[in-house]
């Protein structure tokens, strides 16, 4: 073991041995409290390559890229820098041994300049020690036009595009003379010219023996841009081929290629007249033409891989972010809705994507937290909560949810997820809704409580409620769905019947 | 491992019976501890007693029921993620309008010479009335407009303050008419204080609009996506909070049987105090009126007992500033304890 000091010191005298990889990970493995994230995971990048990391939602990329940037430290399984042993301890221990990462979300700050943005603590600094801005602007333009980047050294980064934005990432991450640089989702926010642009800045880079790191769910880009790829599915590692090698229809068998083994309790229960309806609906810059209805005692699965837009959807159907054009009908008649108050008032409900940051309210009880929404229009008499009865209500909902708490006075953030999913399904149970909406109603749980929350979906379809089930787990999807409607980049691409849908066909539709 | 237990347990709920201590208790330990202190230093110092001394306690409950007053709209504003730095400056506000039509026609130079001999309750509604329209003003400012409740308060403190200043150019209002002055006299502040954090104790604990006052203050996204109309309830709990401060401008009126432009300058930090002191967090979601009324015991006790040992006025500001900052550190280590529990 090298320490990362030891290790930037080799780096700068040029001694480096010139091993095959520029950077691999052995017998990889992570776990988060309930899941296990990467299990026994291989990957090796080639000096001057591009390769890419696919898989579906939840399969291990993002952890493992994670954790070659140093943001995670793995539970076992070895990182070796060009054939030496590495241990990263953050991503700024990461930038220092050379591999910088771009992230999705951009961490620039606005309000400097794009060359204060790139030298951020390694200033060139002039007499007195103070910053030296025209050496440094003179250093950004060099490195701008070894990068083929037109930008003025000297504008802010808040003024700047999101491509442009990107391109001063990507000249950061170089200007560390890294030599792995790892790219999330680089051009899910850029027009056709712009990726243009960023693949001819990243072949330059690879002429340059630079290794890169690329994610993606775009299977076009994989082909023009990616040397070689490496599928992951559900934690595990399936392979590594040349890109040359293999077809579309190849990467989609190894992306899905499981069987469904777990149970799911869906049962045919009599499906009956249409309860919502939605037509049109869209959203500026977010979806558009959504149309699609959905039935008494019918599950309705919305596939799609982040991104595509289903979670706005749900938003928009419960009035969070209302949509700019469209209708929405509930039992044949129109309804607008664009508040959650008037959703209710509908009888819908909504479990959200973020337990923490949209569904519980942390610092309060379960009591508290499972009758909030009820109190919308029920248990209330001028103006009282009426406690004794709610209480009730609640205590027995809480039972027959069987969420595992001390009492219903614990604060919810003491639950583990699964009972806090189940607390807050009941929240929703409460309001005895006909329309129910859940968006990734089991992330992050574990398995057990998984099961649960299938049982209550399903009876609650029994009972006659309308269900939209937002997932990214393709067995959830294929397994509670009566229908599945696929998503891609803002638009419905196809929709599929329980029978005819299988994975392969799922995700043709969602990443084409 | 739980799964099991989860998917076949029995009746993994209890029913909500084992009471715990209420929170305001320790609160309470504390000020019956700052009250021992001054009891002993008494002794020692000045050879009295500092609570065998009804004249003295009633003083001190007398001098902070205002600040009372307003702590309980300010817990409210609290209780939801917010401030209110405006309260001081509607205090000054509304006992300068409500005592210019609360003047006696003796009085040589009332301002309004022909609204003079007013039934009391006319003053104290325009009071009340005033205060209830800061306090809309400032709820439709952070509801509407989405600018921190910190701006929107600090914008009508210095505006409200102006007000006062400029109704009667300075001048104070004075000879105001006994009907009015009684609800200044004797005990009927402190009666004033009680019933109001009576009324919102109750309107907390046990009303819809006190349930989504707190789910607001938890997690304001949730409350949102529950169906709670997140804007008008803030609307409605500053014009609550103004509401309380025009009648504390009110009562400072009466008990001071005048009104200046100058009253009630700093209240909002003494209210903002108390209620911290009392148990309320800062980051919303968490408080209680009784733990404000205890809190505002507290201040009183702690300025009462340094009049009481002689201590320099300089060094009493100096001790409420860290009482102040302990209340806080103690609650977010309490906060964080919660949690981890």
């Amino acid at each position: 073991m090298v320490s990362p000091s030891t290790m930037a010191a080799v780096r700068k005298s040029g001694a480096v041995p010139n091993a095959e990889f520029l950077l691999t990970a052995e017998g990889v493995r992570k776990e988060f409290p309930g899941v296990v994230a990467l299990d026994d995971v291989t990957f090796r990048l080639r000096r001057g390559t591009v390769h890419a990391l696919m898989g579906e939602n939840g399969a291990g990329k993002s952890t493992l890229m994670k954790i070659l940037a140093g943001i995670y430290t793995p539970d076992r399984g070895q990182v070796r820098l060009k054939g030496v042993d590495i241990e990263l301890s953050s991503p700024l221990d990461a930038l220092e041994n050379g591999i910088a990462m771009i992230h999705q979300e951009l961490n620039l700050m606005p309000f400097m300049t794009v060359a204060e943005n790139i030298w951020i603590r390694r200033e060139p600094k002039g007499r007195f020690g103070l910053i030296d801005h025209g050496a440094m602007s003179r250093q950004t333009a060099d490195l701008f036009k070894r990068l083929n980047i037109a930008l003025d050294p000297e504008a802010l980064v808040g003024d700047l595009s999101v491509a442009n934005r990107q391109m001063v990432e990507i000249a950061k991450a170089v200007s560390y003379e890294s030599d792995v640089l790892i790219m999330d989702e680089p051009t899910s926010a850029l027009t056709e010219r712009e990726v243009e642009h960023l693949f001819a800045i990243i072949r330059s880079l690879r002429e340059q023996g630079i290794g890169i790191v690329y994610i993606t769910h775009k299977m076009n880009e994989l082909f023009e841009i990616a040397d070689e790829f490496s599928v992951f599915r559900d934690g595990k590692y399936i392979g590594t081929h040349a890109s040359t090698d293999v077809t579309r229809d190849d990467i989609i068998r190894m992306m899905v290629g499981r069987e469904i083994t777990q149970m799911f309790p869906k049962e045919d229960v009599p499906i009956g007249e249409t309860v919502l309806s939605v037509r049109n609906l869209s959203l500026r810059g977010v979806f558009a033409d959504i149309s699609f209805e959905v039935r008494a005692g019918e599950i309705l699965g919305i596939a799609g891989l982040v991104g595509s837009g289903r979670s706005n959807v749900a938003e928009a159907l419960f009035g969070v972010t209302p949509a700019s054009s469209g209708t929405i009908a509930i039992n044949g008649r129109d309804v607008v809705i664009d508040t959650p108050t008037k959703a209710i008032a509908n009888r819908m409900a909504f479990l959200t994507e973020d337990r923490k940051d949209t569904g519980c309210l942390l610092i309060l009880n379960v009591l508290e937290n499972m009758q909030i929404a009820v109190l919308q229009d029920k248990f209330v008499k001028h103006g009282f909560v009426q406690q004794k009865v709610l209480a009730e209500k609640c205590a027995d909902m809480a039972r027959k949810l069987r969420v595992k708490t001390p009492n219903l006075e614990e604060r919810i953030e003491n639950l583990s997820g699964g009972n806090q999913q189940k607390a807050l399904i009941g929240r929703w149970m409460l309001t005895d809704p006909r329309i129910l909406i859940l968006d990734e109603p089991t992330r992050g749980i574990d398995v057990g409580a998984k099961a649960e929350i299938h049982r209550l979906v399903t009876e609650m379809a029994r009972n006659g409620v309308a269900i939209i089930m937002i997932s990214s787990e393709m067995p959830e999807v294929l397994g509670m769905s009566d229908r599945i409607m696929v998503m891609h980049e803002g638009r419905v691409t196809g929709f599929l019947d329980r029978a005819e849908a299988t994975q392969i066909k799922v995700m043709e539709l969602a990443a084409r | 491992m739980t799964n099991n237990e989860a998917l076949h347990g029995t009746s993994p709920v209890s029913p909500p019976s084992r009471r715990k201590l209420p929170s305001e208790f320790n609160i309470f330990l504390v000020l019956v501890a700052i009250a021992l202190v001054y009891e002993i230093l008494g002794w020692i110092f000045i050879g009295q007693s500092f609570l065998m001394n009804t004249q003295r306690l009633t003083i001190m409950i007398l001098q902070v029921s205002v600040i009372g007053i307003i702590a309980v709209g300010v817990t409210q504003v609290i209780i939801t993620g917010g401030i209110d730095l405006s309260s001081g400056s509607v205090v000054g506000m509304t006992a300068m309008i409500s005592a210019s039509v609360a003047q006696a026609s003796t009085w040589p130079r009332a301002v309004y010479p022909s609204l003079t001999d007013m039934p009391f309750v006319v003053p104290i509604a325009l009071g009340i009335g005033i205060g209830l329209l800061a306090g809309f003003v400032n709820g439709q400012l952070i509801a509407r407009t989405k600018i921190p409740p910190f701006i929107a308060t600090l914008g009508m403190m210095v505006s409200a303050r102006g007000i006062s200043k400029w109704y009667t150019k300075g001048q104070p209002v004075s000879g105001l008419t006994d009907q009015f002055n009684f609800i200044g006299t004797g005990i009927w502040p402190v009666v004033v204080f009680l019933v109001v954090a009576l009324i919102f104790h109750i309107t907390l604990r046990y009303t819809r609009y006190g349930k989504f006052t707190y789910a607001i203050g938890a997690n304001m996204q949730a409350a949102r996506v529950s169906g709670i109309n997140v804007e008008g309830h803030l609307i409605k709990v500053y014009a609550i909070a103004g509401m309380l401060a025009g009648l504390a401008g009110v009562v400072t009126a009466a008990r001071a049987q005048t009104a200046q432009s100058g009253m009630g300058v700093m209240y909002e930090l003494d209210a903002i105090a108390a209620t911290v002191i009392g148990g309320t967090s800062l980051n919303g979601g968490v408080g209680r009126i009784t733990g404000t009324v205890i809190g505002t015991v507290i201040l009183g006790v702690m300025t009462s007992g340094f009049t009481f040992l002689r201590v320099d006025a300089y060094y009493q500001e100096i001790v409420k500033g860290l009482i102040i900052v302990t209340a806080v550190v103690v609650d977010v280590y309490r906060q964080k304890k919660r949690s981890k529990a």
